[in-house]
């Protein structure tokens, strides 16, 4: 029971996912045309917010529901896994017009094509895990 | 009222919504991560015993694929219920004219036929497209540590510059698809 909270919080992520058209290929390429502001001000408003709503957490000491104060770890510095990961994943990004969430929105939305390209995207998961120590990171 | 959620939903609400699901997911002791999904499903499918990088407590990350779960559920509820009918996706006339010079005809719903049908799987050239695409989108999110709710979301919101660089990545990545790779492929294939 204590996980029904996360999936009531997934179905609302997946029904704006889906109601502001986020999960349409021909968005990501309209946004990669730089041809709408559309996702533009979709990731700009939840950026946004996300921004002063961090600092604010930050500067209260907020707490979350176990009672710790909600922390948030600087990511390890790099910048050749950030670029060429980056890279990799705008050319995957692109090519499918769906990063892993709205992939599976697709799924419950009918397009069960994107069910195989994550399907695919596990895949390229794993081989990353195989070929991690061989990587510059 | 109702006229607002049968339509396409504004951006500005999407992304209130967007934001308001990372700092609940805070405020439940979790962080806003999508694509840690791939790697949990590479370890509940026994990847720990051959690769390490698979070999960790993956029922830490059970709540994740729950929210997974929802996201389907979700995508289900927003065909179903709050959509009437099939309307094609509100994207601009630019990238409809840009689109069709590739083969691409005109929007008729979200996704395009041409790429999505069941029957495009059958056509082992955009079978190995959709499976180049979903094999570097699970690769790079995983080896640039997170995918767009990781980074371009939850590591925006906390000014973190690895973040930043794996978004100026993704925009390189995505811009060299679109602009070098599509008129290679697309014109071919279409």
């Amino acid at each position: 029971m204590k996980f029904i909270k996360y999936l009531v919080v997934g179905i609302l992520f997946g029904i704006v996912m889906a109601k502001s058209e986020a999960i349409s290929w021909y968005r990501i390429q309209e946004m990669f045309r730089f041809q709408a502001f559309h996702m533009y001000g979709i990731i700009g408003t939840a950026v946004v917010l996300g921004i002063i709503g961090v600092a604010l957490i930050k500067k209260f000491k907020l707490r979350d529901i176990g009672g710790n104060t909600i922390k948030f770890y600087p990511k390890n510095k790099s910048i050749a896994r950030y670029l060429i990961g980056g890279i990799i994943f705008g050319l995957g990004w692109a090519l499918s017009g769906a990063c892993p969430g709205p992939m599976v929105v697709n799924i419950g939305y009918g397009f069960l094509s994107l069910g195989v390209v994550f399907l695919f995207a596990i895949i390229g998961t794993y081989l990353y895990g195989l070929l991690r120590d061989k990587l510059p990171h | 009222m109702i006229d607002f959620i049968l339509a396409p939903w504004p951006w500005w609400f999407s992304g209130l919504i967007i934001s308001s699901i990372m700092f609940i997911l805070l405020f439940f002791g979790k962080s806003f991560g999508f694509s840690a999904n791939l790697r949990t499903m590479c370890s509940i499918g026994g990847a720990g015993k051959r690769v390490s990088f698979f070999d960790f407590d993956w029922k830490k990350q059970i709540w994740n694929i729950v929210f997974l779960i929802g996201s389907v559920i979700g995508g289900y509820i927003a065909y179903e219920f709050l959509t009437v009918g099939e309307h094609p996706v509100q994207i601009s006339e630019n990238t409809i004219q840009d689109l069709n010079e590739l083969g691409f005809s005109k929007p008729t719903t979200l996704q395009p036929m041409e790429l999505f049908e069941l029957s495009a799987l059958l056509e082992w050239k955009k079978l190995l497209l959709l499976a180049i695409g979903g094999i570097f989108v699970g690769f790079g999110a995983r080896y640039a540590g997170g995918c767009t709710s990781g980074h371009a979301i939850s590591g925006i919101s906390d000014l973190q510059i690895p973040s930043f660089i794996a978004v100026i990545g993704f925009f390189i990545g995505g811009l060299i698809m679109t602009y070098v790779f599509f008129p290679m492929i697309f014109p071919a294939i279409l």
